[in-house]
């Protein structure tokens, strides 16, 4: 038995490190898409500035990138070294996916990045604009593949459990990739990351037209970023509701979570706008309604419901019921896999193995036949995910969402009007936008993978069998080193990326003392002229 | 099911694969950081050094990723029990090697002689740990390593870590290391002129001797010690956990797949002339060939493991019986049948594009050129 203190450990180890990396990632997305927008123009029309911006934003997203390179190894490393059950219970699906990303679209960023940086001076200009776009499609594919995997923990399509193996494997690979939750969930994404690069370039250009430096470059480069925002923003909001649309019907009680409903109602069911969930009374201590506007904004239509807290609960006893017979059998079954038996029994209950399990931790010395129905209702209160945390952390997702959009379409009117360096008050708020897509993804991370819970892999795999079995000491170990060297990091990437942004594009460089030669690293960082 | 066979036979060469890209394109980049410090004694000559490598120990590192990848998709198991057994030798693995993006990101961005020699002990430490913990988990794999499993898979790990650092671990991870300077030395003669590349072609020179002495050391050892040898178990073909055999140890176990296929000594044996040849050929000037030439030894002494081991591939030395084979621990034939089409479709791909952006970015870099360059690291 894994203790609890373990799991939990296991479980921040994870999402700290994962909140991490996806600091760097939708910006690294977006970014390099940008990039190659900018070096198009710089290749169909010759002008010198339109390199320069390729060449002044492609060493900021150096310095983000080398920060999510280097915290993705974790996640790679990370499933066999805490969720080792989770890795070889479902690593017949799940690695696939992780497999492939490293084989079609991990070494093509990788390799060409290299390209892009070194290769202004050997590669002709044609040759580095296909160079930089194979970088951009490459971060692209690699959230896909990714995501592509988180879509089988959602949403498990395509998988069945092999009593033979003990485990569950691959039964369609096409059901795996082409999953719903999967491919709304990349779009979403994906674009959340363009959402973010262009908020990122356009508050930095307001920061250069505030000082009156660069303004040629800033305001141009504003400008493509206001219209690439406000078309991501458009599209990250309308994938964003298709996917609350397949996933209420893949997980409802995230839904439910997202939404704070307890009790059942008939339609048409009022919306909470705000409220205080209590998970311990299973009710909004207070609520503020909007009247017909849930069963709207989630079914689409006036006469449907969505199901809450309350009957899903009784649901999930009767799974947990059901599976109970199929954890016994498929015990049999490791000692002899030709009890025929046994084989009958688990075929009949085979589809609630997943609750089986979930149930299987509150069983004394984990014998799933001394199991009360006590530890039935526990088991099924702990399918309700943890509300409160949902709730907001999704009402602070759209509400940034919104803002942004708003925001965009104010930033597209003045850029096009060639105003927008003079809106001093605008500049100032595009600034102060910087933060507001990072929490937005982040907050959108935590909607998706703690309304999850109680599952790694939603019915099918319980998130408390899914860690692997260490010490609390190791894990204390493990999740001390990787806070230390997180700050580290995170202060060296502020330090190094506030500098860069300070000096600009086009200062000349500084001497360097010491009798180091001139130029030569400062000039990388500044992104000097060619010319 | 003899498709199934097949394909299980086919991702444990892949895995062989896997590791000697890795050996060989990551090894070269650890290489140079091990012996950043010594071959460069100016910063602008470590700048020489680190710039050689610089369009490409990103795409390098993949084979690393791709490994790890590929050993979860293809051998679930084995990444389960590997990854979460050897849990702190892992850690110490991966936090030395995500300091290292950062030292080639971030060590040239600031002037400061502080700044770049700090940097340049992390990229040493992000070049030598990796390298030397990946030789000791081969080593640990030939001593077979204390795990045992429920009955529902899950693995329990009963040693503890300071028993992983053990005398012939620290040995294969020596051997690791040694190798790896030799490829990353042979890397920076062929690439650079002058101080560097004389002190580089004389660290070729010693650490391949070494490697070759490390080599025979741990194959006599392998001779004598505990091998596991396969009693009896289901059929290779058939779906099936690894609580269904039986598993004997005996000493000089690991030679008797020699002992049955003579031809097989040609892998250990071939790494001494390689090694020789190579050598020759750096005292020659012809580094290029000097690390093809050490590239194949690192394909020769994955292959004397490998061809030691089949069909075992993480032994327990816990529980014998529960050992990880090739028969045991593989994905579904499923899994392995689409990995096999994306990788028939990929590899090439990936070969045919890094030896491009090899072949752009060929010829000797200079003091001058990295002095001018505001791309250079």
């Amino acid at each position: 038995m894994i203790s609890d203190t373990v799991v939990e450990l296991s479980r921040w180890q994870f999402a700290a490190t994962a909140l991490y990396h996806f600091l760097f990632v939708p910006l690294t997305l977006g970014l390099a898409f940008l990039l190659a927008a900018m070096e198009t123009v710089y290749v169909t029309t010759g002008r010198q500035i339109y390199k320069d911006m390729a060449q002044f934003w492609g060493k900021l997203l150096l310095i983000n990138f080398a920060l999510g390179v280097a915290t993705g190894l974790t996640m790679e490393f990370e499933f066999g070294t805490n969720w080792s059950f989770y890795s070889s219970f479902v690593g017949d699906i799940f690695g696939a996916p992780l497999a492939i990303e490293g084989l079609m679209a991990f070494f093509m960023e990788s390799t060409f990045i290299g390209l892009m940086v070194f290769g202004w001076e050997r590669l002709s200009k044609a040759q580095h604009l296909i160079v930089t776009y194979l970088v951009a499609l490459g971060s692209n594919l690699s959230a896909l593949w990714i995501l592509v995997a988180n879509g089988f923990m959602q949403d498990p399509k395509g998988a069945h459990f092999n009593p033979l193996t003990m485990r569950m494997e691959l039964s369609s690979f096409t059901d795996l990739i082409f999953s719903h939750d999967a491919q709304s969930k990349f779009v979403h994404t994906s674009i959340a990351g363009y959402v973010t690069a262009a908020i990122f370039v356009a508050g930095i250009s307001a920061y250069y037209m505030l000082r009156k430096r660069h303004v040629e470059l800033a305001k141009r480069s504003f400008r493509m970023a206001a219209l690439f925002g406000v078309l991501a923003t458009a599209g990250v909001i309308t994938l964003g509701d298709a996917l609350g649309f397949v996933g209420g019907h893949a997980q409802p009680t995230k839904l439910a979570a997202m939404e704070a409903l307890w009790k059942t109602e008939s339609a048409p069911m009022a919306f909470n706008v705000a409220a205080l969930p209590s998970q311990t009374q299973q009710r909004n201590l207070w609520a503020l309604q909007v009247p017909a506007a849930l069963s709207i904004l989630v079914t689409h239509s006036l006469d449907g419901t969505v199901p809450a807290a309350d009957a899903l609960e009784r649901q999930a006893a009767e799974r947990i019921r059901g599976g109970i017979p199929a954890v016994e059998a498929l015990k049999r079954l490791s000692k002899s896999p030709t009890d025929a038996a046994a084989m009958a029994q688990f075929k009949a209950h085979e589809k609630d193995l997943g609750y089986g399990f979930l149930v299987q931790r509150y069983a004394p010395d984990l014998d799933i036949s001394k199991v009360t129905d006590a530890d039935i209702r526990k088991a099924a209160k702990d399918t309700i995910p943890l509300v409160w945390v949902i709730f907001w952390a999704f009402r602070i997702m759209v509400g940034f969402g919104l803002l942004m959009l708003a925001y965009f379409i104010l930033a597209v009117i003045y850029t096009l009007r060639n105003q927008v360096q003079d809106k001093r008050g605008f500049l100032y708020l595009a600034l102060w936008m910087i933060p507001v897509p990072f929490i937005a993804c982040e907050t959108g991370w935590l909607v998706a993978e703690i309304g999850r819970q109680p599952w790694t892999v939603y019915e099918v795999l319980p998130t408390w069998m899914s860690a692997s079995t260490h010490s609390v000491a190791y894990m204390v170990f493990s999740l001390s080193g990787f806070v230390v060297l997180y700050s580290i990091f995170i202060a060296i990437e502020m330090y190094l990326m506030v500098k860069a942004v300070r000096q600009g594009p086009d200062e000349p460089a500084p001497s360097l003392g010491g009798g180091m030669p001139h130029a030569g690293p400062a000039g990388a960082l500044l992104g000097r002229r060619e010319d | 099911m003899e498709a199934y066979l097949a394909l299980k036979i086919l991702w444990w060469l892949l895995l062989g694969v896997l590791l000697m890209g890795l050996a060989v394109m990551v090894g070269t980049d650890m290489g140079v950081g091990t012996i950043l410090r010594y071959v460069g004694r100016t910063d602008t000559e470590r700048r020489v050094a680190l710039n050689i490598i610089g369009p490409h120990w990103d795409g390098n590192q993949v084979w690393f990723i791709l490994g790890g990848g590929a050993i979860f998709a293809a051998w679930p198991l084995i990444y389960a029990t590997a990854f979460s057994g050897l849990y702190v030798v892992m850690l110490l693995l991966l936090w030395s090697m995500i300091i290292r993006p950062l030292g080639f990101e971030y060590r040239s961005k600031l002037p400061s002689q502080r700044w770049r020699n700090g940097w340049d002990w992390v990229l040493f430490v992000s070049g030598f740990v990796p390298m030397l913990v990946f030789g000791a988990a081969m080593g640990n794999m030939l001593q077979g390593v204390p795990f045992h499993f429920s009955w529902n898979l899950t693995s329990y790990y009963t040693g503890s870590f300071i028993t992983l650092f053990n005398p012939f671990a620290i040995l294969c991870g020596l051997l690791s290391v040694t190798l790896a300077m030799y490829v990353g030395a042979a890397m920076i003669t062929n690439r650079s002129e002058g101080a560097i590349y004389r002190r580089a072609r004389e660290v070729a020179t010693w650490s391949g001797l070494v490697a070759l002495l490390l080599f025979t050391v741990g194959g006599i050892w392998v001779s004598v010690m505990q091998g596991y040898h396969l009693v009896q178990s289901p059929d290779p073909a058939s779906a099936q956990t690894p609580l269904q055999q039986v598993v004997e140890l005996a000493p000089g176990a690991w030679l008797a797949n020699y002992r049955g296929h003579g031809a097989l000594w040609l892998i250990p044996a071939s790494a001494y002339p390689l090694m020789l040849i190579g050598i020759g050929a750096l005292r020659r000037g012809w580094s290029h060939l000097a690390w093809w030439l050490g590239a194949l030894v690192w394909i020769a002494v994955i292959g004397t493991v490998g061809a030691a081991m089949f069909p075992f591939m993480m032994p327990s030395s816990a529980e014998p019986s529960q050992s990880l084979t090739v028969w045991n621990a593989s994905s579904s034939v499923h899994t392995l049948a689409w990995m096999t089409g994306f990788t028939a479709v990929f590899m090439p791909l990936i070969i045919w594009y890094t030896s491009w952006a090899f072949w752009v970015m060929r010829g000797k870099v200079s003091t001058e050129q990295v002095e001018s360059d505001h791309h250079a690291y």
